[in-house]
C-alpha cells in the first residue's frame, strides 16, 4: 500500500526551532504564535473566501431554482434528483475530477463546493415557502397584493427561518469540505493539514485542525445570531 | 463520459482490489459505528429516561454537525499519530453526537401516559425503561444510528489520507489508478453508502414494535444518502 504520510517527520527550520519543535511534540504553542501570521493567517482568509463564494453562488442558484420549483411542480423533482446526485460524489474525487477540466484552480474547487450547497439550500428554501400558511396567503390576496408582492412581503419573510437554517447547514458543510479542497492546492486551512501530512509535523496538524473547527463553530454561532436579528417575531412567539 | 465507461471497466477488472478495500472500509466504519453506539446510546437513553440534560443532548449534535471532518482527523493525527486508531477515534467523534441526540429525543418523547401506566402497574424504574420506554423509542434511536452510519461510511475515505486504508486509497492515488480509478472508487463508495442505508432501514423496520408500525409512526424509511462528506 502506498502511504501518503512521511515516515520520518520533517521539522521546519530544525536548527532554529525550540526544544518542543525539535522533538515534534503534540503541540508547540511558541511555534504556533511565532508562525501564525505566515502559516495560518492567510489560510484562514482563503478559507473564508472559499466558503463565502461557494455559499453565495450556491444560494443564488438554489434560491432561483426553488422559486421556479415553487410554481412548477415538475421542476422540483428533477432539480432535487440532480442536486442529490451531486451530493453523492465523494469530495476527494469531485475536486480531482474537476482538474482536467478547469485546472488546479479555485474555479475547480468552487464548482465542487457550490454543487454541494445546492441540495441543502434548495430543499430548505422550498420547504420554507411551501409551509407558509394558506391563510396568510389568502389574506394577502384579499388585501389586493399582487403575486410578486405576496412573494416579497408575505411568503419570503415567513420562509426566512427555514432559509436561514439552510444557509447555516450549508456554511458549516462548506467549511468542512473546503479543507478537503486543499488536496488540489487551492489554499485554505486544508493546506497546512496536507503540508503536515507531507512533513509529519504535529503542531501543524493540531493547529490547522483546531482553527478549522473554531472557524466552523464561530460561523455557526454568527449565523444563529443573524437569524435571531432577522426574525424577531420568531423569538416573540416563543416567549 | 469515456472516463465513466473506463471506470466501470476498472471496477470489473479490479474486483479483487475493490473487494479488499471494501472490507477494510467496512471494518473501519463498523468499528467506529460500534464504539460510537456503545458510548452515545446508553448515555442518550439514560439522559432521556431522567428527562435531564436536554441542553447538552440536543446541542451536541449541532456542534457535531459543524465539526469539519478532515480537521478532526488532522487533530487526531497530531495527538494520536498515523493509523487505524486515530481515524477510528475521529470517526467516533463525528458519529456519536447525532446518535446521542436521537437516543435522547427518542426516550424523552415517549408518551408520558404509557410511562405513568407502567408505574401504576408497579414497574420499577429500570423495568419501565427496558419494557416500555426502550421498545417505544427504538425506531427513532435506530434512525440516529442509520444517519450516523451512512455519514461514517461516506467520511471514511478521508481516512486514506491518514493511513487508515479503505476505498479512499483508490481515490487519493490517482497517479497509480488514474482518473478511471477515482471514478470507480467514488461509485463503490456511493454504492456502499446506499447499501448501508438500506440495511439500517431494514433493521429499523424490524425493531419497530408492531403496534407502532400500524399507526404509521415509523420514522422515514426512504433513502437519504449524502456521500459528499468524504
Amino acid at each position: 500500500m502506498i502511504s501518503l504520510i512521511a515516515q520520518q517527520p520533517v521539522i521546519p527550520e530544525f536548527e532554529r526551532g525550540s526544544e518542543c519543535v525539535r522533538e515534534n511534540k503534540q503541540f508547540c504553542s511558541d511555534w504556533f504564535f511565532d508562525n501564525f501570521d505566515r502559516v495560518f493567517g492567510p489560510r484562514v482568509v482563503e478559507h473564508i473566501e472559499l466558503t463565502a463564494i461557494a455559499v453565495g453562488i450556491g444560494f443564488v442558484i438554489a434560491f432561483t431554482a426553488a422559486l421556479i420549483a415553487y410554481n412548477r411542480g415538475w421542476f422540483e423533482r428533477s432539480f432535487a434528483i440532480f442536486a442529490a446526485f451531486l451530493y453523492t460524489i465523494p469530495s476527494l474525487a469531485f475536486f480531482q475530477l474537476m482538474v482536467p477540466i478547469t485546472g488546479l484552480s479555485r474555479t475547480s474547487a468552487e464548482i465542487a463546493l457550490v454543487s454541494y450547497t445546492l441540495l441543502i439550500l434548495f430543499r430548505n428554501t422550498l420547504t420554507g415557502l411551501q409551509e407558509v400558511p394558506e391563510d396568510a396567503r389568502m389574506a394577502a390576496r384579499a388585501m389586493g397584493l399582487t403575486q410578486g408582492q405576496i412573494l416579497r412581503r408575505v411568503e419570503l419573510p415567513l420562509a426566512l427561518p427555514a432559509i436561514m437554517a439552510g444557509i447555516r447547514i450549508a456554511t458549516v458543510t462548506t467549511i468542512s469540505l473546503a479543507t478537503v479542497a486543499a488536496f488540489i492546492g487551492v489554499g485554505g486551512l486544508g493546506q497546512p493539514i496536507f503540508n503536515a501530512i507531507q512533513s509529519g509535523f504535529k503542531t501543524e496538524f493540531v493547529a490547522a485542525g483546531l482553527l478549522a473547527v473554531l472557524l466552523a463553530l464561530v460561523a455557526d454561532a454568527l449565523l444563529v445570531l443573524l437569524q435571531r436579528i432577522l426574525t424577531p417575531w420568531a423569538r416573540a412567539r416563543r416567549v | 463520459m469515456q472516463t465513466f465507461v473506463d471506470a466501470i471497466q476498472f471496477l470489473f477488472d479490479n474486483l479483487g482490489l475493490i473487494w479488499d478495500k471494501t472490507v477494510e472500509h467496512l471494518a473501519l466504519s463498523g468499528a467506529a459505528v460500534g464504539v460510537a453506539m456503545a458510548i452515545a446510546i446508553p448515555l442518550g437513553v439514560w439522559l432521556g429516561h431522567l428527562h435531564r440534560g436536554s441542553f447538552l443532548a440536543i446541542n451536541v449534535s449541532n456542534v457535531g454537525r459543524a465539526l469539519p471532518s478532515l480537521a478532526v482527523i488532522s487533530i487526531g493525527l497530531g495527538l494520536l499519530g498515523v493509523g487505524f486508531l486515530n481515524v477510528m477515534v475521529a470517526l467516533v467523534i463525528l458519529a456519536a453526537p447525532v446518535m446521542l441526540t436521537n437516543a435522547y429525543v427518542a426516550v424523552e418523547q415517549v408518551d408520558p401516559d404509557a410511562v405513568r401506566a407502567a408505574r401504576g402497574m408497579g414497574m420499577r424504574p429500570l423495568q419501565t425503561l427496558l419494557r416500555v420506554e426502550l421498545p417505544l423509542a427504538l425506531p427513532l434511536i435506530f434512525a440516529g444510528i442509520r444517519t450516523a452510519a451512512v455519514y461514517v461510511v461516506a467520511t471514511a475515505p478521508l481516512a486514506a489520507l491518514a493511513g487508515g486504508g479503505g476505498l479512499g486509497d483508490i481515490i487519493v492515488n490517482q497517479p497509480t489508478y488514474g482518473p478511471e480509478g477515482v471514478v470507480a472508487g467514488s461509485i463503490a463508495i456511493a454504492l456502499l453508502a446506499f447499501a448501508t442505508d438500506g440495511v439500517f432501514a431494514l433493521l429499523q423496520h424490524f425493531v419497530t414494535p408492531r403496534g407502532l408500525r400500524k399507526r404509521g409512526k415509523e420514522p422515514r424509511l426512504e433513502p437519504q444518502v449524502e456521500t459528499a462528506a468524504a
